[in-house]
């Protein structure tokens, strides 16, 4: 029974920090129809930026509050300017054409990126991965019996800064001029465009948003599994695209209990069977849910014309 | 009659060749070339290796071009069809081992014996194959890319977790019965059965649900039907080159099979242009010689010796460039639907036009 306890509390945190990722992924898919494959690895870039702030920090600042909220900011910072470029450079010259060529320029940009972090020529890392630093010490918080369940900190604070920024978005786009404006793009940019919404910053601004998370959200990993690497955006980026799907991509709140589910299924894979077979069991668990409801959980098929 | 047959030859020649041999025609005339090949070739074990590389590529290019090209289902999970094949051919093979036809000579039944492994390792990668398409009649675009790629992944983990196939650490001691000119045998197979469909009637109908698949669906096209098939001969020869790759290559692991060696064969096919046969040999060429071919120009200029060994680092972030350079500059690949005699030079003699 405390086993079971033990393993809906990690599943739940692991869960919230896919969540983080995978709202990315169902922003820039509900307004601009494309999948970001690169959302993965602007996270990746995003938590090398927030290391390299903490090396910056010192040992002592890095711990203390403000220097936590430093090393978010200039992470999220940061990742929401590249999501930007990105956006720009890459994404925006396409917008026109078949999807299937910004589906191509996303996985290109995610192997230029996670490989290219790979190389250790000049500031690039290396391809080995390096411990992140202790930003939140870990401490027991809540033990049930003689260790039967232990809470950490950081699940604690990971899950709060978690649901915090999933009400600020759920917020944003539910009650604000920007939110409907975003909601505008995704029901039909064109028209959109004709009554006067901005769409490219509209789009842009929708960019930097999903970054920008994806940054947080990687930091919060970075600190549970207290390593950094090159690839951590592929597996990260993978597993909450599988939740966002999962849950009907293009939906806020299904794109949540995606990688709630997902993180839960995981874990339990993990605790009770074997941990070789968690990536085969979050695709297979994809390809059931696919097959059973084409458009995700929460998703809608929408009918093609001709 | 515009036989499909009539696309690899000018219909005035095809007076005096039986047409049931017509399909087979350049295969006939190649035999000997690759015997010769693989004579001459005999002494040089490295060159040998890169023209088998260079060969299994070429399989997985056009066949992948067959589903992604041709019928516009973006699949990016083809090197788990060819972990299949290479885990199936090569368990074969080893179980094979003590056993020799004996009516025959032993090179002969050795190589016997390797076509019918690389047949079951094809026969199974077609059985998965028929697997991933059958999901594409509910599923499409991104969905089913998605799909695939799970696909892919599964595999990888399944491999990694069963002990018959050596877990992590893979099969070693299959026997080393690939040469080039088998390997060259199933490169002219793929590229023969790649542009009859894309003639034929089948092709056609490919054609049209890469073009518009709801109105290709309203004219009657069976979708579905052509989609699992086309996934299924795509995912056939990906088997094959699997298998040719496990007999020449010392050790399979399931670290050769990654997402990663899926989305080499993407970019070859789509640098060479979604839909053109000859754009993704000569992609699949370009991009396998290119990595050696830098290693050598850095190994020559000497000093500079951890350059060379940098080149297959440097490989993946410069594919990845590559692809958003190509999309942004020439989104439809080096030839674009275009075969390659379609774009030689006006002097050259050209066949009549056979396909659009």
């Amino acid at each position: 029974m405390s086993q079971l306890l033990q393993h809906l509390i990690n599943g739940l945190a692991s869960g919230t920090i896919y969540a983080l990722v995978a709202l990315g992924y169902t922003m820039v898919y509900g307004v601009l129809k494309l999948i970001n494959f690169a959302h993965g690895d602007v996270m990746m870039v995003g938590v090398y930026m927030g290391y390299a702030t903490a090396f910056a920090l010192g040992r002592e600042a890095q711990r203390s509050l403000w220097g936590v909220v430093v090393i978010f900011a200039v992470a999220m910072g940061g990742c929401a300017l590249l999501g930007f470029l990105i956006e720009r450079f890459a994404y925006r010259p396409l917008r026109e054409k078949p999807r299937l060529t910004a589906l191509i320029t996303a996985i290109g940009i995610s192997f230029a990126l996670s490989y290219g972090f790979q190389l250790d020529i000049g500031f690039l890392p290396g391809a080995s991965p390096r411990a992140f630093p202790e930003v939140i010490v870990p401490t027991e918080w809540f033990i049930v019996g003689d260790r039967d369940v232990v809470v950490w900190n950081w699940q604690v604070i990971s899950f709060l800064i978690a649901v915090t920024l999933m009400g600020a978005l759920q917020f944003l786009v539910y009650r604000t001029r920007f939110g409907m404006a975003m909601r505008a793009v995704s029901w039909d940019h064109r028209t959109a465009a004709l009554m006067g919404i901005p769409t490219d910053r509209i789009i842009a601004l929708t960019f930097m948003l999903s970054s920008g998370l994806a940054a947080g959200a990687g930091l919060l990993y970075a600190i549970k599994d207290t390593s950094v690497s090159p690839l951590m955006g592929l597996y990260v980026g993978l597993k909450a695209f599988v939740a966002a799907v999962i849950g009907g991509i293009g939906n806020v709140p299904g794109a949540v209990v995606g990688a709630l589910l997902l993180g839960l299924v995981e874990e339990f894979v993990v605790g009770y069977a074997a941990s070789t077979w968690r990536d085969a069991v979050a695709f297979g668990f994809l390809i059931l849910v696919l097959l059973v409801k084409p458009g995700g959980l929460f998703g809608r098929v929408a009918a093609e014309k001709v | 009659m515009a036989t499909p047959g009539a696309t690899t030859l000018p219909d005035d020649m095809a007076g005096p060749i039986p047409p049931a041999l017509r399909g087979i025609l350049p295969v006939l005339l190649a035999l000997p070339v690759l015997a010769l090949a693989e004579w001459t070739l005999g002494a040089s074990p490295f060159a040998t290796y890169l023209l088998s590389v260079v060969g299994v590529n070429i399989i997985l290019a056009v066949s992948l071009n067959i589903v992604n090209g041709m019928t516009g289902q973006f699949s990016i999970g083809h090197a788990g069809f060819m972990a299949v094949g290479a885990y199936i051919a090569g368990v074969t093979s080893l179980s094979f081992k003590e056993v020799a036809l004996s009516f025959l000579p032993v090179a002969a039944s050795d190589q016997v014996l390797f076509v019918v492994a690389l047949l079951a390792g094809g026969a199974c990668a077609a059985l998965c194959g028929f697997l991933v398409g059958l999901p594409s009649l509910r599923l499409r675009g991104d969905y089913l890319a998605i799909v695939t790629l799970g696909f892919g992944e599964i595999i990888r983990v399944f491999v990694q977790n069963t002990e018959a196939f050596g877990r992590a650490l893979g099969l070693s001691g299959i026997p080393q019965y690939s040469s080039v000119a088998m390997v060259y045998f199933w490169v002219f197979a793929v590229v023969l059965v790649a542009r009859r469909i894309a003639g034929s009637s089948h092709g056609r109908s490919l054609w049209a649900i890469r073009e518009d698949e709801v109105a290709a669906e309203a004219m009657g096209v069976d979708t579905t039907g052509y989609k699992v098939r086309a996934f299924v001969i795509s995912s056939f020869f990906a088997g094959i080159a699997g298998g040719l790759f496990a007999h020449f290559v010392p050790i399979i692991n399931p670290g050769s099979f990654t997402f990663v060696k899926s989305m080499e064969i993407v970019v070859m096919v789509v640098l060479g242009g979604l839909g053109s046969t000859t754009g993704a040999i000569v992609a699949a060429i370009f991009l396998t010689l290119l990595p050696e071919g830098l290693r050598s120009l850095f190994g020559a200029l000497g000093a500079e010796g951890s350059l060379a060994q940098k080149v297959d680092q440097i490989r993946m972030p410069v594919y990845g460039v590559l692809l958003v350079v190509l999309m942004l500059a020439r989104p439809q690949g080096l030839f674009g639907t275009k075969e390659l005699w379609d774009v030689l030079p006006r002097w050259l003699p050209r066949k009549k036009k056979g396909l659009t």
